[in-house]
């Protein structure tokens, strides 16, 4: 088992700038590159409350701190989910970690999901690849006022069948009266009985209001940007679309500059931003 | 008689169409129904038709030798099958086929082909309404390509 550095036992508070030691509770390998990491917070008192879109910072002890979105219920802060893929040492390092391993957890940090502004409204969500992880809690939230909701609408893309998401998850959530869940890929063998062809694609295909809808998308930037095309050439307007940025994020409270998009850094006032406030800076390929 | 006009009439493919040139289509169109499983037309066989698909899922496949059939697109309802029938030589690039129960509206191309020889206006009204399908498919086909779900490390 890992050990925490004796040196991080006894310093102040846990809060923005000091990781909440956290132990892990399970591991599970969602796809070929993908894992679920499920960690237990020291004391229910700590246990960070985070709304949908939230994003933490991922200590592996002597390897190196990532920002990681928050894939789990926020009815069930006691338990911290988050789903990583694996790109780099840190992740790696985090894949490797046992039950019992303590990871340091800063945050939560940024901007959310706007769940309770699409109240009342028809709400669609698309995902793409790996896009579903942060979408999932706010997922958990409309489920859990459903009735609050017009049309719940989730469409989700990813490169093959076996690059799915919470494939059981996504499944039940298949299977509800409540829920439309239009789920594509890229490529197909004949054995896959579902549809194959981008995100975008299956856009005209789902039922909506254009004109009283919010729209959640969260992908890879070439992946939002085509799909908030869509939208748009559906009817959707640009205020009433939200996605969530990616960049290098290193201090996650708006110090570094690290992770600066225009004039905003992603860490302080996204990852969630509604499209058309950040629309001039997305579009420019230099940033 | 009942004809297909009212549901052609109402196909977004169609729309604002001359009366005249709906007519001239309904002439060429009639309803098929295909089970789970069925082709619908396979490669490199002559293409005198395409499809209004009303109900059910069809995927395009090309046979890849040591790997099986391999799914390229699936298109359902609302969409439109088939452009191989305006293009010489007039043949099916792909397999298609049904995986759930079908139903469309067939158009007949050789009908329409001969139809638009006559009548120009016609002839150009499908050209135009088909450079936005095949538009769409091209757009599509080139972000399959691209794998935008990839995130780069």
């Amino acid at each position: 088992m890992k050990s925490k550095p004796e040196e991080m036992t006894s310093v102040a508070p846990p809060g923005l700038m000091t990781p909440v030691f956290c132990r892990v509770l399970k591991t599970q390998q969602e796809t070929r590159d993908t894992f679920t990491i499920e960690l237990e917070p020291p004391a229910p008192a700590q246990a960070p409350l985070f709304a949908p879109g939230q994003f933490n910072m991922l200590y592996v002890f002597g390897v190196g701190e990532v920002p990681i979105s928050v894939s789990g219920d926020p009815r069930r802060p006691q338990s911290l989910v988050h789903t990583v893929r694996e790109v780099g040492a840190v992740t790696r390092a985090m894949r490797a970690l046992k039950r019992g391993d303590e990871l340091g957890v800063r945050g939560p940090f940024g901007s959310s999901w706007p769940v309770e502004e699409a109240e009342g409204r028809d709400v669609v969500i698309v995902a793409g690849g790996i896009g579903l992880a942060p979408l999932r809690p706010a997922i958990y939230s409309i489920l859990a006022h459903r009735q609050k909701y017009g049309r719940v609408v989730l469409m989700y893309g990813t490169r093959t069948p076996e690059d799915i998401l919470f494939r059981k998850e996504v499944e039940r959530w298949r299977a509800r009266l409540d829920l439309s869940v239009h789920v594509t890929v890229d490529r197909a063998m004949a054995v896959w009985r579902g549809s194959v062809g981008v995100v975008t694609t299956i856009i005209p295909r789902a039922g909506f209001d254009p004109h009283n809808t919010l729209a959640m998308v969260c992908g890879p930037e070439a992946m939002m940007r085509f799909t908030i095309l869509e939208l748009q050439n559906r009817g959707v307007g640009l205020d009433r679309i939200y996605v969530s940025t990616e960049r290098n994020m290193k201090c996650a409270i708006g110090f570094c500059g690290h992770c600066q998009l225009g004039p905003t850094f992603v860490c302080k006032d996204g990852p969630i931003f509604r499209y058309d406030n950040i629309q001039r800076f997305f579009e420019i390929r230099e940033i | 008689m009942e004809t297909l006009r009212p549901i052609l009439a109402e196909h977004p493919f169609f729309r604002d169409l001359e009366e005249r040139h709906l007519d001239l289509i309904v002439g060429c169109a009639s309803n098929v129904r295909f089970n789970s499983g069925d082709f619908i037309f396979r490669h490199g066989e002559e293409a005198n038709e395409f499809y209004l698909i009303r109900e059910g899922m069809v995927a395009l496949e090309m046979f890849v030798t040591g790997r099986g059939p391999v799914t390229v697109q699936t298109m359902g309802e609302g969409e439109v099958l088939g452009w191989s029938w305006l293009v010489p030589p007039h043949r099916w690039m792909f397999d298609a086929h049904a995986t759930e129960m079908t139903r469309a509206i067939a158009l007949d191309g050789k009908c329409l082909r001969n139809k638009s020889e006559q009548d120009h206006d016609l002839g150009y009204q499908l050209l135009k309404r088909f450079a936005t399908v095949v538009q769409e498919n091209l757009d599509a086909a080139r972000l399959q390509i691209l794998n935008i779900y990839e995130v780069q490390a």
